[in-house]
């Protein structure tokens, strides 16, 4: 029979390797990854001792380490973690909240998608540094305006990875649920949730991102502390050391705040069939 | 008793996908529904579902007209479609959500064991091969027990092996609480291993062509003369279908088939 012959040359689709096994080690190829910035940092660190190079704009890695070492040891540091870190939550759990609310809203109804989605779309297209303006005039120089920056730079990546991760489920799985019957509510829960919340996971996490670039633009507007007021302050006093700290603290920071992120959602999206486990 | 009464399907672009099928179906009966590809009967299947509307006719469950998705009445699409966030065991529960929990697991073990699946209650989908997964999506069809189970080539996609292994767990599952089967099929050999009786559609519009009772004893013998003739019927009328536009006097199909066989 033609068929079967046909479906046989395509058909017994071999089962997905399980990666039990490969999930406890650890790949030695990661140490690759330090390799260049370690090379770097020593040459630099050596130029500079040996006086091939001067060091005043480039500092080497050891006064760098030295100059934070001094934030930290007088607690300058924490307090200025403290308010970046600050702010860049408020503004994220703000803007994730108002982007998922809406993306599920113009995702769940395409009355509701016709209705906003045009006039989040153009307010996108604005860039978000030209709010400052108007945010510093409404909500005063302090942390609501620099807030509401980070916000909105949090909310369009958020709103539009839900929109679209809702109007992406698989019909198909839906379904499913129609078959057995389930009630709006029910089918929004045991289906929909599921679902979107991969893509969703990945709209917070770009989110969050965003939400440590603003908090730079939202420091550099004027404030009194946090790690962009040291980037500033660098800039002014002329101390290149504490810009490159700051910008290691940034570094440092804002990747433990994704790797957290991505741990603690890590169990709702074990079932994922997907080549990406260590993104 | 599941009776479709002149149900046809036409979409919005002018399409008629179905006209006028009519056909009912005995309780515990196993009909299966051939024809190539076009003719209808996936969209069929849907109309009884409660997937898709009718444009016209009617469906008749046990006298009562049906309308949208009908707890008596499962489905096993095409593809698995598990949902891929649930365990083995809780895909299978799916419909179950209102039972208590012990006569939830209890029915849930007891559909796995039969499609043999037992020891893979707590993987996730991802871990099974194809065939695996269309076994859970059988379990999950059975355990509520419907009265009519739609089976949309559930196994087009499979290997000839797993399919025939396939065949049998669908048999023991259907044993066991007989619920009327509506088989989609556009294999002529699995239609012949599994039906009672076969329908023969034909597309542009969809439409019932021939039916042919499958009469032949259970478990049926594969390599035997009976279902070498059998299947030989089946294949004389879809020839016929996808040939003819309109209907061939039954009389000449059957010396047609009878010239085969000599």
């Amino acid at each position: 029979m033609t068929t079967q012959a046909w479906f046989s040359l395509g058909a017994a689709a071999p089962a997905a390797p399980s990666r039990a096994g490969r999930r406890s080690r650890v790949d030695p190829r990661v140490l690759l990854g330090v390799f260049l910035p370690i090379l770097v940092a020593a040459v630099w660190e050596v130029a500079v001792s040996t006086r091939l190079a001067e060091g005043r704009l480039v500092p080497p890695p050891s006064r760098i380490f030295v100059t934070l070492q001094a934030l930290a040891s007088t607690g300058e540091l924490w307090t200025h973690v403290w308010a970046t870190l600050w702010r860049v939550l408020a503004g994220f759990g703000l803007g994730a909240a108002a982007g998922i609310t809406f993306g599920a809203l113009s995702g769940s109804s395409e009355t509701l998608r016709r209705l906003i989605d045009p006039t989040l779309q153009a307010l996108r297209a604005i860039p978000s540094i030209a709010w400052v303006p108007l945010f510093i005039l409404w909500l005063g120089i302090f942390e609501a305006s620099k807030v509401a920056l980070i916000a909105v730079g949090v909310f369009f990546p958020v709103y539009l990875g839900v929109a679209g991760a809702i109007l992406s489920v698989d019909r198909k799985l839906v379904e499913v649920g129609r078959v057995f019957r389930l009630s709006r509510a029910r089918l929004t829960r045991r289906i929909l949730l599921p679902a979107v919340l991969p893509s969703a996971l990945i709209a917070l996490r770009s989110g969050l991102g965003l939400g440590f670039m603003f908090v730079v633009a939202a420091e550099f507007m004027g404030a009194s502390e946090g790690l962009g007021y040291l980037l500033v302050d660098g800039q002014q006093m002329g101390k290149p050391d504490q810009i490159l700290a700051a910008i290691i603290a940034f570094a440092l920071l804002g990747k433990a705040a994704d790797s957290i992120l991505v741990l603690t959602t890590r169990p709702l999206v074990r079932w994922q069939d997907t080549a990406r486990e260590r993104l | 008793m599941l009776e479709l009464e002149r149900l046809s399907k036409t979409y919005a672009d002018g399409t008629r996908a179905l006209a006028d099928v009519t056909l009912s179906v005995r309780v515990a009966e196993i009909v299966a529904i051939i024809g190539g590809s076009g003719c209808g009967k996936t969209t069929l299947l849907r109309l009884i579902a409660g997937l898709d509307r009718a444009s016209g006719g009617a469906i008749r469950l046990d006298g009562e007209t049906s309308a949208g998705p009908h707890p008596a009445i499962g489905i096993v699409f095409q593809e698995p479609r598990l949902l891929p966030w649930l365990t083995v065991a809780d895909n299978v529960a799916f419909g179950l959500a209102d039972l208590p929990a012990p006569e939830r697991r209890a029915r849930v073990g007891h559909a796995l064991e039969k499609v043999g699946l037992a020891e893979q209650a707590v993987r996730w989908p991802r871990d099974l091969s194809g065939g695996q997964q269309q076994r859970v999506a059988v379990a999950r069809a059975f355990v509520t027990n419907p009265k009519v189970l739609l089976l949309d080539e559930p196994f087009s996609a499979l290997d000839a092996f797993t399919r025939a292994s396939l065949h049998e767990h669908l048999l023991a599952l259907w044993e066991e609480t007989r619920p009327t089967v509506l088989l989609v099929t556009h294999d002529v050999h699995e239609a012949v291993t599994l039906a009672d009786r076969a329908v023969v559609m034909q597309p542009k519009p969809g439409r019932i062509f021939d039916e042919l009772p499958l009469s032949l004893a259970r478990p049926r013998d594969r390599t035997g003369l009976p279902f070498e003739s059998s299947t030989r019927r089946v294949l004389v009328a879809l020839d016929q279908s996808l040939k003819t536009k309109q209907d061939t006097p039954r009389r000449e199909r059957d010396q047609q088939a009878a010239a085969l066989w000599w």
